[in-house]
């Protein structure tokens, strides 16, 4: 039987509360509303709780833990994504995986674990005025939370999926390096995505929210952030909306919360949309501007021999060629890396129907797929998207693919089957409704110089939402500054990716994770007029 | 950039195309077969739609020897589980389809539903699939992903791919 921390600490008297269950309204003080219980949100929990501040953390999505985690598709995504992971761009054209439950999309993502680049970081030096943003400012709170969350080299071989990214970019004579993961004792299974059912995986939902938790602080899980009510040039309270228990339909009732001070962490499209709907000052209209994805594209092949690629860890091996080769601010580069693979995630993404469709997934244990991540954000072409919120006060982010993006894209699919016939596949599959497998580089390299690049043809996909609220020595530049305090309001910050003034070019966690956690305890440090405790 | 025009754009497009439908929408006199379990979100017509469509998407897979009304309830929970805006979307798409002219002249399905054959369906499917309206390529993909998660998630489905389904975890 595997030990569930969060069971044990709710049997413990963890404060923590349903809003599905509530029968009344709810009013809360505390020092601190942290809105999110993700990478950001968590780490700010546990460093404010340490500093003795009183912290209540409200998120949209439910408590769920290792004994709810079965490993199956059918439950997951309804249970922990955004939108039953059909969240999707204002068109339709990019589909968007965040994870929506208590340890945010760390309780679902793949593990993949790298320090902001210094590339990226001497941009946002040059271009946003961050001279703080430094290796050697940084350092430390890598440093910190990579012992935190036991973020160490995967020391056991990578599954058949990732190993042919590296055999196949070796015989091209292009390097690949392996990623490090956030795990404890993982078992190698392959089901991150889903909750890992064995805790190895070190989300915050068994790190720093269960520290926060024993604590004393207080979690409100199933209700939706809505906005701040603001009062001169201050939030006064943050009014929440209790959640059905699908998380679906607001029941009615509300909770509010008052505090000495406010951090969003609800994600760089959650956290945009709560100032968007809070009518919150933003002369240089800012606000949910310059939001950047990582636009993703993915090439499948079929290998004669068994991948299977759902089993062992989803992503120990990456390939940063296509990043390094090119200037930061030239054409548009891409990372690759190889995803897991799952029956349901596989066939939406799957381009056609009917026999085809069927043909390729009773091919499905031989399948291979490599992903690649464009790098946007740097470049006056990638101005990245803007998120505003429906009628309904629903967030939506518009995000424009535009010829920049496109050549990218093609060279990306390119490249990746390139590498797949070097690997040794039958076939090669760049996911496109014109495309179908291709039996030779030279003819896969023919189709894909002509293959017509449009949205809803071409399937982009995203799990890495960033900025939308990026920091910057100047309100003219952005919308927070380096310690993620928002420019217009005295008692608010932002603690999640929304603050990055482009991507990164790599996996996002472990940077929000460090920034987090130098800007929760200058935040500490502010509000109990000392220095917190260190780890 | 995109502007709040574009935002106005597919609201304004869209709600002209689905309120057209909503406008010509009748009664359904379809008949689920007996013993089909009650929809949670979905309309007795949405499901004469589905029962349709499906079996075009999933031709070629173990689907066809399934009752097309387990998929069907499949999508309806899937639906049921999705926010608010989405599940309007999905309902609008479904009662387009649902309506004589939605049908006929947007889809270019002939036959009553009940009555198209697979061939028919493909064709529209196809026809949306390449579409040179937005509005239509984005509904193929929502019928796409509605309808092959509902079966992939389904574990009768996974024989015929070779996946074992997860391990045992005790």
């Amino acid at each position: 039987m595997i030990h569930d921390p969060i069971r044990a600490g709710l049997a413990r008297g963890w404060k923590v509360t349903d809003a599905a269950m509530l029968e009344s309204d709810l009013a809360l003080d505390a020092d601190v509303a942290i809105v999110g219980t993700g990478a950001g949100g968590g780490v700010t929990a546990e460093i404010l709780s340490a500093a003795g501040l009183d912290v209540v953390l409200i998120e949209e999505g439910p408590l769920k833990s290792s004994s709810d985690f079965k490993m199956l598709e059918a439950e997951a995504y309804p249970q922990l994504y955004q939108e039953s992971a059909a969240r999707k761009t204002l068109d339709k054209a990019i589909t968007i995986l965040q994870g929506r439950c208590v340890g945010g999309s760390t309780t679902v993502n793949w593990t993949s674990s790298f320090r902001t680049p210094e590339v990226t970081l001497r941009h946002w030096r040059e271009h946003f005025g961050l001279a703080a943003l430094t290796q050697g400012e940084l350092a430390p709170w890598f440093d910190r939370m990579e012992r935190r969350l036991a973020i160490a080299p995967w020391t056991i071989p990578p599954n058949e999926n990732n190993a042919l990214l590296a055999r196949g970019a070796a015989k091209l004579g292009i390097a690949t390096a392996e990623i490090r993961r956030n795990v404890t004792g993982c078992w190698n299974i392959g089901y991150c995505g889903m909750g890992c059912p064995t805790n190895a995986k070190q989300s915050m939902l068994v790190t720093t929210i269960p520290a926060a938790l024993e604590r004393g602080a207080r979690l409100v899980c199933g209700a939706r952030a809505d906005r701040l009510r603001l009062n001169r040039g201050r939030a006064d309270t943050l009014e929440c909306s209790a959640l059905d228990a699908r998380g679906v339909h607001a029941t009615g009732r509300r909770i509010r919360m008052r505090a000495k001070h406010y951090v969003l962490a609800g994600g760089a499209i959650g956290s945009p949309a709560i100032l968007i709907r809070s009518g919150a000052p933003d002369p240089h209209r800012a606000v949910g501007r310059r939001t950047f994805l990582h636009p993703t594209v993915i090439s499948a092949a079929l290998m004669p021999q068994r991948v299977d690629g759902h089993a062992g860890a989803p992503q120990t091996i990456f390939c940063d060629h296509y990043l390094e080769r090119a200037p930061l601010d030239g054409p548009i580069g891409f990372k690759l890396e190889a995803p897991p693979l799952h029956p349901v995630l596989f066939a939406m993404t799957h381009q056609g129907f009917g026999p085809p469709h069927a043909e390729s997934m009773s091919a499905f244990t031989h399948a291979h797929a490599l992903i690649a991540l464009l790098r946007d954000g740097f470049h006056p072409q990638s101005a990245g998207g803007i998120v505003g919120v429906r009628d309904d006060g629903s967030p939506v982010l518009a995000y424009p693919l535009t010829p920049f993006i496109w050549d990218g894209v093609r060279r990306a699919l390119l490249a990746m089957a390139e590498i797949q016939f070097a690997a040794g596949a039958k076939s090669v599959l760049p996911i496109h409704e014109r495309a179908r497998p291709y039996a030779s580089w030279a003819q896969a390299r023919d189709a894909i110089a002509a293959l017509p690049l449009e949205p809803l043809l071409t399937r982009v996909v995203s799990a890495h939402v960033m900025g939308g609220c990026g920091m910057a020595d100047a309100p003219a530049r952005g919308v927070v500054d380096s310690r993620g305090r928002y420019f217009h309001l005295e008692n608010v910050s932002v603690h999640d990716g929304s603050v990055f003034p482009t991507s990164l070019g790599v996996n996002p966690q472990l940077s929000i994770y460090a920034l987090a956690a130098r800007n929760a305890t200058a935040l500490a440090e502010a509000l109990t007029g000392k220095a917190p405790p260190g780890e | 950039m995109p502007t709040r025009r574009q935002f106005l754009k597919y609201g304004v497009a869209g709600a002209l195309l689905l309120a057209a439908a909503a406008a010509i929408r009748g009664q359904s006199t379809y008949r689920p077969a007996s013993g089909a379990e009650p929809l949670a979100v979905l309309s007795e017509r949405d499901r004469e739609v589905l029962a349709a469509i499906a079996p075009a998407i999933l031709a070629g897979t173990a689907a066809a020897s399934q009752p097309v009304e387990a998929i069907v309830g499949s999508v309806d929970r899937a639906v049921a589980g999705l926010p608010p805006h989405l599940q309007a979307e999905v309902r609008q798409l479904l009662a387009l389809l649902g309506s004589w002219p939605g049908r006929r002249w947007i889809a270019g399905v002939r036959s009553a539903w009940r009555d198209a054959s697979p061939e028919e369906v493909a064709a529209f499917l196809e026809s949306w699939r390449f579409s040179r309206w937005v509005l239509l390529q984005q509904g193929y993909h929502a019928l796409h992903d509605l309808t092959l998660a509902a079966w992939y998630a389904r574990p009768d489905s996974w024989p015929a791919t070779g996946y074992p389904g997860p391990p045992e975890v005790k």
